[in-house]
């Protein structure tokens, strides 16, 4: 099951006939993540740094740096996500349902990352893009 | 994660520069001196934040007699979301190997 794209965030949920606390290790162990998401040294522990990498691509040189900034054992997972200049939040959701877990994956927030003013205004851009949805939407 | 839309997120980070876009999609063309009227901020300060705005294709001026007319242009925001359909379509790709990974893996 795939989640909808909209202007403000990515959204990709699933549902997976495992426990949840299984689920979470592959979340949120080093050699686990990278077996389905990329080399890495991750730690789930709130304000650890960590770098993602994957083979470099043309325009992209292959490096996420992140740091953790929430951690629910079992249940959720934030952490911030820099790449090619853009920051933004992914956060993952682990809900118990009968015969697994479901699992919400969130990115959000997009903002260029060498705007430091700008990171007291995530609110003022997230209204700005409801409001740019609302009069697109209006137009249409 | 291939190119970003580097310009038109960097221009929309500047909370007066969103202000300027937003009232453009919502009132039309207008010229600065409109603008200013309701921004709060220089005429000089208005045109300098439509100049970025113009450069990342979000605005599109017609100069007519003394005054230039400056209205909004949504179809710059294409590159923002393409962007970020490239993120979900990575996503999709990731969740898969993942439930991979969860059918290998112990209890």
């Amino acid at each position: 099951m795939n989640g909808p794209i909209t202007t403000r965030s990515v959204i990709v949920e699933r549902q997976l006939p495992h426990p949840a606390e299984k689920v979470w290790r592959a979340l949120t162990q080093g050699p686990l993540i990278e077996e389905w998401l990329m080399k890495n040294d991750f730690r789930p522990v709130v304000g650890h740094k960590f770098t993602f990498r994957s083979e470099p691509m043309p325009q992209w040189d292959g490096v996420i740096d992140g740091e953790v900034t929430e951690v629910q054992s079992h249940t959720r997972l934030s952490y911030t996500w820099s790449a090619s200049g853009l920051k933004s939040v992914v956060t993952w959701t682990l809900t118990p349902v009968e015969g697994g877990t479901h699992l919400r994956m969130e990115q959000s927030g997009f903002r260029p990352d060498q705007e430091a003013n700008y990171r007291g205004a995530t609110y003022g851009w997230q209204r700005f893009i409801s409001n740019l949805e609302r009069v697109l939407g209006e137009r249409a | 994660m291939r190119a970003t839309p580097d310009g038109v997120f960097k221009a929309l980070a500047d909370p007066t520069r969103r202000a300027i876009f937003e009232r453009l999609m919502r009132n039309g063309e207008q010229t600065v001196g409109a603008l200013t009227d309701e921004s709060g901020v220089s005429q000089p300060m208005v045109s300098k934040h439509l100049g970025v705005l113009r450069l990342a294709g979000l605005v599109r001026d017609r100069p007519e007699g003394r005054s230039v007319h400056y209205r909004a242009d949504p179809s710059a925001l294409a590159p923002m979301l393409e962007w970020m359909k490239t993120y979900a379509t990575f996503w999709r790709g990731r969740f898969d190997r993942l439930e991979n990974l969860l059918n290998r893996m112990d209890q």
